[in-house]
């Protein structure tokens, strides 16, 4: 790990000391960090758009909420339960998903998020409907409680986008990684050279599901709640918006992208409760002015100018 | 005695170093597609505190907004957690939507913070924290004593159901008809439609092709309540034979006035209506249309009593604002709200209110929902069949 990561890692343990009271918050921001980092591996290495990674987001949520609610509530084992549900959806969907490229396969993607958010609105029984579902209690972890500052929320959620994070760098430093660009920039050729690209793009995809089954499992044993919004739109569209914000294709992306996007919408909605949209949305068009391939991609380009 | 003075001189530098204001962490939705709902409870919450002052038992009340822009419990339960830690908030209110008031319940019950639930009318909710209370109504409050209105007084023997395909839809469908059942009549078939629906011709023909006494309908307000009047006019439905029964957002203001002739007759059961006629609510909606520059709707009156119950709590603990002490005071507060006379149930901590029942008319040139019937001091149903099951 270079020196620069390290700071950046060792960094993320400030707000335990340096704003104590954000701590929930900054739970959140790690689980969004996570949920992006997830989307990088397929949009940013390999080039498959989508627009409803929420759905193995969501299938992860209701996995760990379900799992609680049925005094299953130990939150490990409802982490790794939940991200190989997520999994196993995603390697099913996967065989469809990568058959397709561009256009169809954005319109694929949402369709699929449309289909299982409506298939959970539609399962009250199950899901609890549009009142969310009722009864998740996440046990303590390892003896700690979840407490109101968000003090466990947040060593938790750091402690997982931390390790899942080292799987995804190990990933994308691997030649299977290196193979994964390849793809993105020729699908048809890279199978010449002896990289099967369909079984290449299904497992990445598969990886990808699971890391976002992951934080949404987080998301659930962090808050308690579930509802059919872990599923929306609106969170697949957030995730790719902070993705190509922080910068797509760069590890750090998703996450730098999560830390500005989650603390601006913080930040501009309690100055202005009303009307905050209006400011995160000329955040967005200044960084997509200004800043065309991110934050990341536009500070890497400061910082090869002057050699 | 000498223990007592002992006490009292011990709790005293505590009185004086309490905070002179009182911190109200007001959670509500004020961007997204509910934003509008979520305004006018904001708005009726300003009202009050233009009518009553800003100070309530020798302190200043201060309300710290946020946002949660839609039904996320995550984000609610969140700003309910930094509320607490970081604004250190004496107390929650708001809540337009019950995920969100959900969520918060379990930050109210652990902090033992009061809470106010000014709108969120699912019923389970209040059960959440044993400090919360709720001004506004709850769902089967209105519809399964509207159900058993219409088997009784009303009549009728025949119903047809048609109710929007999302949650409160279900649950308006399932407390209208299990009530109307119960009280002897019939539901002769029923239908749900999708959430955006534009054209109900196709559904309402298969209504008046059963030739059922009465329908019952619940939509979300907006475009749709005149979408299906002017559908029920086309299929030739005439409401003097075929009775048309609604919740009150079905015949909500801008819902009238965008059915005209055809909202005509229509009979609906709710809690409060604008053109309700007290010296109160006639004070209420001319300081509150001065100020807002529209007509308050039940969203207004949720957020307007949510602030008078508040300061009637605050006033009875004399500015305390320790959890236990609210709500102990809270239980049984009485008061006359512009929709009428209210309380809060001194067991289940919910709302008890009158029920009107009202008919679509002409009032010189305005669509009025005008009162014919009302049930008085209406406890929430289901909150009292929870209570009898714990017994």
């Amino acid at each position: 790990m270079r020196p620069l990561e390290a700071a950046f890692w060792a960094a993320t343990l400030l707000p335990f000391v340096v704003t104590p009271s954000y701590l929930a918050l900054a739970s959140q921001v790690a689980i969004t960090a996570l949920f992006a980092l997830s989307l990088d591996l397929i949009l940013g290495y390999a080039g498959i758009v989508s627009l409803g990674h929420a759905a193995y987001f969501g299938f992860g949520a209701y996995t760990a909420g379900l799992l609680s609610k049925h005094d299953f509530g130990e939150p490990l084992t409802g982490l790794v339960l939940a991200a190989i549900a997520a999994g196993l959806l995603g390697y099913v969907t996967s065989h469809l998903i990568v058959r397709f490229r561009h256009l169809a396969l954005i319109m694929l993607t949402l369709g699929l998020g449309l289909l299982l958010a409506e298939a959970a609105n539609s399962a009250s029984w199950l899901t609890g409907g549009a009142d969310g579902l009722q009864g998740v209690k996440t046990a303590p972890l390892l003896g700690f409680k979840f407490d109101l500052y968000g003090r466990t929320a947040y060593a938790y959620s750091l402690a997982v986008l931390f390790l899942l994070f080292l799987v995804a760098r190990r990933i994308i430093h691997s030649p299977f990684g290196l193979a994964l660009r390849g793809i993105r920039e020729n699908a048809r050729r890279m199978p010449a050279i002896g990289a099967p690209s369909l079984a290449h793009l299904r497992k990445v995809y598969t990886i990808a599901a699971v890391m976002a089954g992951a934080a949404g499992a987080l998301l659930t044993q962090t808050t308690s709640t579930v509802s059919l919004e872990v599923l929306s739109f609106g969170r697949s569209a957030d995730v790719l918006v902070i993705l190509i914000l922080g910068g797509a294709g760069r590890l750090y992306g998703g996450i730098v992208g999560a830390i500005i996007y989650m603390v601006a919408r913080d930040q501009f909605a309690s100055m202005n409760p009303q009307y905050w949209y209006f400011w995160v949305g000329l955040l967005l068009v200044a960084v997509v002015l200004f800043l065309p391939n991110g934050v990341l991609g536009g500070l890497s380009a400061l910082y090869k100018r002057p050699e | 005695m000498l223990r007592m003075i002992a006490a009292a001189a011990l709790l005293l530098p505590f009185a004086a170093a309490a905070q002179q204001t009182i911190k109200i962490g007001m959670i509500n939705v004020l961007s997204g597609q509910f934003a509008d709902a979520g305004a006018q409870m904001d708005n009726g919450a300003k009202t009050y505190m233009k009518m009553h002052g800003d100070s309530v038992a020798g302190k200043k009340i201060e309300i710290i907004r946020r946002d949660v822009g839609g039904p996320n419990p995550d984000v609610a339960k969140r700003h309910a957690q930094e509320l607490v830690v970081r604004d250190k908030v004496d107390l929650l209110a708001g809540f337009l939507l019950t995920p969100n008031a959900l969520a918060a319940a379990d930050v109210s019950a652990e902090a033992k913070r009061f809470m106010v639930v000014m709108n969120a009318a699912t019923s389970i909710i209040i059960a959440k924290s044993p400090y919360m209370i709720r001004t506004s109504v709850t769902l089967p409050q209105v519809m399964e004593t509207f159900g058993t209105w219409a088997a009784t007084k009303g009549g009728l023997k025949q119903n047809y159901t048609m109710v929007t395909d999302y949650g409160p839809g279900h649950d308006a469908e399932a407390a209208f008809a299990s009530a109307f059942k119960t009280a002897g009549g019939t539901i002769v078939g029923s239908v749900r439609f999708p959430v955006a629906n534009p054209d109900f011709s196709a559904f309402v023909q298969r209504a008046k092709d059963l030739a059922p006494e009465s329908i019952y309908v619940f939509i979300p307000g907006g475009a749709q309540p005149a979408a299906l009047g002017k559908a029920f006019a086309e299929r030739g439905i005439d409401k003097k034979k075929t009775k048309i029964l609604g919740s009150g957002e079905t015949t909500a203001e801008a819902a009238l006035k965008s059915m005209g002739d055809a909202g005509l007759d229509i009979i609906t059961a709710w809690h409060y209506d604008y053109k309700l006629d007290n010296p109160l609510n006639r004070e209420f909606v001319r300081v509150f249309s001065e100020m807002h520059g529209r007509n308050p709707d039940f969203f207004s009156i949720g957020g307007y009593d949510g602030m008078h119950a508040i300061y009637e709590t605050l006033k009875k603990t004399e500015g305390n604002t320790d959890g236990e002490a609210m709500i102990a005071a809270a239980k049984g507060l009485k008061w006359q709200s512009p929709r009428g006379p209210m309380s809060i149930d001194p067991q289940t901590r919910d709302v008890v209110q009158d029920v009107y029942i009202r008919r679509v008319q002409k009032v010189g040139d305005e669509y009025v929902n005008v009162p014919f019937d009302k049930i008085s001091a209406v406890k929430d149903p289901a909150g009292e069949r929870r209570k009898q099951q714990k017994q």
